[in-house]
């Protein structure tokens, strides 16, 4: 299980990025985290993967506290970032240098298939589309088998058509592994799409502000009645978190807690 | 000095990557065609014009006496000896200044302490025209090679440190984080992120830095040498000998241009992945 406590972030220039953030999320648990431009999605994503310290609070997968990037936990982010001097293959391989070469170029060669890219083993990054750029960094990330995925924004600088294909890609390679996913968005649809939790976020300082169950089952009808229904409500609690004269719901605590005070 | 300002073509060279096939098919054979249009013209119609006697070519040479020079300097084993001067001269001196320049170039540029510390004096000194040390080093080190070398090893030094430097400082921070993402060692990012990002500009600056190491062995040995290129080119002068000078340039401009693509050349399979080469080259 992957647990934040109170995590709480302020960058130097004084900018609380994020304020008391909590959540549990299961093993293997597909989380969508949605709020408005700057309200600490990127900020809490770095500091779970180890890329930035939070400044109070933390982050701990299966009892053991995050402070740096850690074996079990990938990362993909807006841009594909590969690497330019590696081939397709090089780039997939990169987490795997400590494996033997054999065992190595086998499991490169299956995720290659596996994000269907297997006649682009040899291309140089630059030969890519931005979509098979994207699942090159996916199947990269996926390659070493992390048990958490971290994801921010990854389809957001694609178009429409292929930002869905990939989203349906996203959920066939999930379902090979079940690691967890953290998936940040901005877009409704994405989130409903994929997610079994969303979370909502407000900004200033960014926090916690609603969750909603996507009791869907899988695959998922994008045109179904009841998908519409979900999208609205995340799209009522998106609009009302962004809605200053709403009080925080305080979704950081559970029911009983509040009890203490 | 040509080698300076052809360095940034290289990056200028990069075109559309698609819907090229034809054009360079073109480009490979009819550009070197065009480009050397112009002078050969201008080569022929000299000759013309000094061999139908509208001009004695005593002081501008026609393209035959140059030939004649250098092959009589050829002949004579002159030529040998001048180039194995020039060239080893160039080569110390280039080892130098690349060897010193890519240190503290690195240094400067993975260390902010170091770089506060070495970077405004390097500044400052790189501000002095490089000729002004000839009387220092002469002082120093004597006339003869290694006051030379060291000149040499300066005007290669400058580019190379700078070109070292600019280069690690402008690593994209996002591929970095990539590194750390999969928990990259220090000397596993230096290895794997770093020297491959770096290596483009590495290879621009080295060339540049070449160019300059041409420029100022000409300067040292125009100084005072019994034998090099330069030396070719004073003994013309003294000995009013204009052919033995343009052949001394002729054959400058040959080396630097064959130690420049000598560069290229062993850059190239490590830099495939640039838009640059490869494909733009139709290697
Ligand atoms: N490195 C940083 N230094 C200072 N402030 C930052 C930094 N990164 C982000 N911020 C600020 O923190 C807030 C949250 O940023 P971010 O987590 O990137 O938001 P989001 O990803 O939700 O758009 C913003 O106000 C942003 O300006
Ligand atoms: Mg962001």
């Amino acid at each position: 299980m992957l647990a934040l406590d109170r995590v709480s972030k302020t960058y130097p220039n004084g900018v609380e990025a994020l304020a008391r953030f909590s959540a549990e999320i299961r093993q293997g648990e597909i989380i969508a985290i949605i709020g408005g431009s700057g309200c600490g999605k990127s900020t809490l994503l770095r500091a779970v993967a180890g890329l930035d310290r939070a400044s109070s609070g933390c982050v701990t997968l299966d009892d053991e506290t995050i402070s740096s990037p850690h074996a079990k936990i990938g990362i993909i982010f807006q841009e594909p970032r590969l690497l330019p001097w590696l081939s397709v293959a090089d780039n997939i391989g990169f987490g795997l240098a400590d494996l033997p070469a054999t065992e190595r170029r086998e499991k490169v060669a299956r995720a290659l298939e596996r994000v269907g890219l297997a006649d682009k083993a040899q291309a140089w990054p630059r030969e890519l589309s931005g979509g098979q750029a994207q699942r090159v960094a996916i199947a990269r990330a996926l390659v070493p088998r992390p048990e958490v995925l971290l994801l921010d924004e990854p389809f957001s600088a694609l178009d429409a058509f292929t930002r869905r294909d990939l989203q349906d890609h996203l959920l066939d390679l999930w379902a090979d592994t079940r690691p967890t996913l953290i998936l940040v968005t901005h877009d409704v649809d994405e989130a409903v799409v994929l997610a079994d939790r969303v979370l909502v976020m407000r900004p200033r300082p960014g926090r916690l502000f609603d969750q909603i169950e996507i009791n869907l089952g899988r695959p998922r009808d994008r045109n179904s009645p009841l998908f519409e229904n979900f999208k609205r409500s995340v799209l009522t609690s998106l609009d009302r978190s962004l809605d200053r004269s709403v009080p925080d719901r305080d979704a950081t605590q559970g029911p009983g807690q509040a009890m203490w005070w | 000095m040509a080698m300076i300002s052809d360095a940034p073509v290289l990056q200028q060279t990069s075109e559309p990557a698609e819907g090229a096939a034809m054009r360079s098919r073109l480009s490979r054979y009819a550009r070197p065609v065009l480009g050397v249009l112009l002078p050969l013209t201008l080569a022929l119609g000299w000759e013309i014009a000094v061999w139908s006697g509208w001009s004695n070519g005593r002081l501008v040479p026609p393209p035959s006496r140059v030939l004649a020079t250098i092959a009589e300097l050829v002949r004579s084993g002159e030529l040998v000896r001048h180039i194995t001067a020039t060239l080893w001269r160039v080569g110390l001196g280039f080892a130098f200044g690349v060897i010193a320049g890519t240190l503290l170039g690195a240094v400067s540029g993975y260390w902010s302490l170091a770089r506060r510390l070495l970077d405004p004096t390097v500044q400052a000194l790189r501000a002095i025209p490089s000729l002004a040390w000839v009387p220092l080093f002469i002082l120093w080190l004597g006339i003869f090679e290694t006051s030379k070398i060291a000149l040499i090893a300066v005007g290669v030094f400058f580019p190379v440190y700078l070109g070292v430097m600019g280069a690690i400082l402008s690593v994209d921070r996002k591929i970095v984080e990539v590194g750390r993402t999969f928990r990259l060692s220090g000397p596993a990012m230096i290895r794997r992120i770093l020297l491959p990002a770096v290596l483009p500009a590495y290879v621009v600056s080295l060339r540049v830095g070449l160019g300059l190491g041409w420029m100022f062995v000409v300067a040292a040995e125009l100084i005072g040498a019994s034998e090099g290129l330069g030396y070719l080119l004073l003994d013309g002068q003294q000995l009013g000998k204009p052919a033995q000078i343009l052949a001394a340039i002729v054959i400058f401009a040959v080396l630097g241009k064959l130690t420049d693509w000598l560069i290229e050349v062993a850059a190239a399979p490590f830099l495939r992945w640039q838009d640059a080469f490869g494909r733009a080259r139709g290697a």
